[in-house]
């Protein structure tokens, strides 16, 4: 006979409260739908298709579950250490200018076996350096980091839109823009990488980066569950007066979580600068570092929640541009809106049904139990 | 038996010209302001419905709402037949490039940008020439001899208006001063009216009397602050004057609904041509706005002053100096 404890099994947890909250979502999206005087069924038929029925779609609900990924894997190692880490807009966008920075530099000079990793590099440390200076303020100033991340996402963009506008643009050009890369130095694009082998697939913005993002939630899962770093981030998590207690350092781990946290933020440059739009421009995160949190927050801070939460993002994404191209009254304010039910019943909302879910499951667990315990007798 | 004949081939006669009214599938990409920003992009919606309107073809469109978006968005058009398909802004260049050679039977239109290709015609406006204009007028207006800029998000095109503003302020009174502001770095800085309102209310304080907004949704509240304060305010790409008679002094036109309406409307008659059309005041695509509203705020001298202006400018005796020529406001 089992044990009735106090705590739900980790299947609840992790896979039936998030999926309850986005059929909620769903729900909820479905009766404003109907409210403007469209199918809700038929809308939803759309997304999916718009999103996996087609190469080109399922290529840019990839190409956004990358940029997702690392964000949320951002967002969920800052939470490890208990940190909320807002920036991720930020450190993208610096992100994507180390990316361009060094392309600009060494793009017709170098081989891309060297380009590549100095992009990695370059976008991990612009993001981690600029994750750095909050986490700085936070440990030894004790500026709050939510604050701080915030203000430095202002910071970032106007840095940005001065380099662009008076610095790296293209003269003669109208947009703000760098100048394109050389073609020897983008990152291939899955249909070109297909094309290696054969294999001739619809152009769509998905790149090779997506390898990328899934060895992150590799190395970020052994980073996080294998390591001491990640071990004294989890306890600074828990508890701060106890880590001090075990002889850790909490300043040192606000300021390595952030800045793992920023550098991973920073990967959406590489994907979005190396491997899509080929030159520095503006607001090419626009929304994904935000959208990080969420992404987190549904994926329980776990890798492979991430990578679900991710495909659950890009999907919207992908499939709301169809949505409302396809159905003329969905404007993309709809889309938004949609996006943000998902976001509010899975992120604010998450342990709203949380009771009524485990108070369910003990009562159905306890009735299994005594007709168990009944046949046994 | 005669009636139904009749009906029938009514009908028939009805159904052929909605045939070949469809051909033409229009289709319009609007970009990241949205196709209400009150400006730009709502130029353009009121053009494209204008030719719904007129000849009952109904169009597809799309708000973009990230950067990748607009190629996808360009393609999709193509793909699904549209024919001719306008983008809307200078953003929308380098994706239009690139679909635009993946479909070179399809006719594209460019708004604001150069894409030099055979099958797209660009549509470009000399923005100088009409804040020229306005400055000049501004200037004129101006007791204090204080004229005031504010522009949306500090980018080259703004600096554009701004420095042709600033050419035609000291035209028509070389000791005119101008205070700029930018209200600022971000897209957001489209769709701000609080911070516009707050930065003409500097100005004001700065002893402005007069101020010019080409802002987007950011130029609403400078208008309003104008009128709170019994300012004078000038309005841009669409004609504002409507929004506060009496202290609207006139409106900067760029004729972006014209140029989307041109677009459809010459790809239906088979008049539309490949190339750039570069709209200026000859060309009549950028213009000063003068009607029942402002009438009362343009003395007969003032209006003679701009006409001259404006006829030297066409002309050629005026040359307005182009920000983005070189980057810089040096005249």
């Amino acid at each position: 006979m089992r044990v009735i404890s106090g705590t739900v099994p980790r299947w609840v947890d992790v896979g039936l409260i998030p999926f309850i909250n986005i059929l909620l979502a769903f729900l909820a999206s479905g009766l404003i739908i109907l409210l403007i005087g469209e199918d809700p069924i038929e809308a939803v038929r759309i997304l999916i298709w718009g999103a996996f029925g087609t190469e080109e779609g399922i290529g840019y609900t990839l190409y956004y579950t990358t940029n997702f990924i690392f964000t949320g894997l951002a967002v969920a190692v800052a939470f490890h250490a208990g940190l909320f880490n807002i920036g991720g807009e930020g450190q993208a966008y610096i992100g994507g200018l180390g990316v361009g920075l060094a392309l600009l530099l060494f793009d017709n000079s170098l081989p891309f076996i060297l380009i590549l990793p100095i992009s990695i590099a370059a976008s991990a440390l612009f993001g981690a350096a600029w994750a750095y200076i909050p986490a700085y303020l936070q440990a030894y100033r004790g500026s709050h980091i939510v604050i701080t991340t915030i203000m430095f996402n202002f910071i970032a963009s106007a840095l940005m839109v001065y380099l662009l506008v008076n610095v790296l643009i293209q003269p003669g050009q109208m947009s703000p823009e760098s100048r394109e890369f050389a073609q020897s130095a983008w990152l291939p694009f899955m249909h070109e990488a297909f094309a290696w082998f054969g294999v001739e697939i619809t152009r769509s913005p998905l790149n090779l980066s997506i390898f990328w993002a899934l060895v992150c939630c590799v190395l970020i899962w052994g980073f996080i569950w294998r390591t001491r770093w990640g071990y004294e981030i989890r306890t600074v998590g828990f508890n701060e007066t106890a880590a001090v207690y075990a002889g850790i350092n909490p300043k040192k781990i606000v300021i390595l979580a952030m800045c793992v946290s920023g550098g991973l933020a920073g990967f959406v440059g590489l994907n979005e600068v190396l491997g899509v739009h080929h030159r520095l421009l503006l607001n090419f995160q626009l929304g994904y570092g935000f959208a990080g949190i969420a992404v987190s927050l549904m994926g329980r801070n776990h890798p492979v929640g991430i990578i679900f939460a991710s495909l659950l993002f890009g999907t919207l994404y992908q499939g709301g541009a169809e949505l409302s191209f396809d159905m003329p009254k969905v404007t993309r304010e709809m889309v938004e809106v949609v996006q943000g039910l998902v976001i509010l019943f899975s992120g604010a909302l998450a342990l709203m049904i949380k009771p009524t879910v485990e108070r369910i499951y003990f009562i159905l667990a306890s009735a299994a139990a005594r007709r168990a315990s009944a046949a046994e007798g | 038996m005669k009636q139904i004949l009749l009906a029938a081939s009514a009908a028939i006669i009805l159904s052929a010209a909605s045939a070949s009214a469809a051909d033409v599938k229009p289709a319009v990409v609007f970009d990241m302001g949205g196709k209400f920003d009150k400006s730009f992009n709502e130029g353009v919606y009121n053009g494209v419905e204008k030719f719904k309107a007129e000849t009952g073809i109904s169009y597809r469109e799309f708000e973009v709402t990230n950067e990748t978006q607009r190629e996808q968005a360009l393609r999709k058009m193509a793909q699904r037949g549209a024919d001719p398909v306008v983008g809307v802004g200078f953003a929308q260049g380098p994706a239009m490039e690139k679909v635009a050679k993946e479909f070179p039977d399809t006719r594209f239109t460019i708004i604001d940008m150069v894409v030099d290709l055979p099958n797209v015609q660009s549509v470009v406006f000399k923005e100088q020439e009409g804040s020229f204009l306005v400055g000049a007028l501004a200037a004129a207006a101006s007791q204090s001899g204080k004229v005031g800029f504010v522009g949306g998000m500090d980018i080259p095109l703004i600096r554009r208006f701004a420095c042709g503003y600033e050419q035609g302020a000291k035209h028509a009174g070389a000791s005119t001063e101008v205070i700029q502001n930018m209200t600022g770095t971000t897209p957001a800085a489209w769709n701000d009216p609080s911070k516009g309102g707050e930065l003409a209310k500097s100005q004001f304080d700065r002893g402005v009397d007069v101020v010019y907004a080409a802002a987007g949704g950011t130029g609403i509240g400078v208008y309003q602050a104008a009128k709170d304060s019994g300012k004078l305010a000038i309005g841009v790409d669409s004609n504002q004057n409507y929004l506060h008679p009496g202290t609207m002094l006139t409106s900067m036109l760029k004729r972006v609904d014209v140029a989307a309406y041109n677009a459809f409307k010459g790809a239906q008659d088979g008049t539309w041509k490949p190339g750039i059309q570069v709209l200026g005041l000859a060309e009549g695509g950028i213009d000063w706005a003068l009607d029942e509203h402002n009438k009362g705020l343009i003395t007969p001298e003032m209006q003679a002053m701009v006409d001259k202006v404006k006829a030297d400018i066409i002309a050629g005796t005026i040359t307005v100096h182009d920000y983005m020529s070189d980057n810089s406001c040096s005249y």
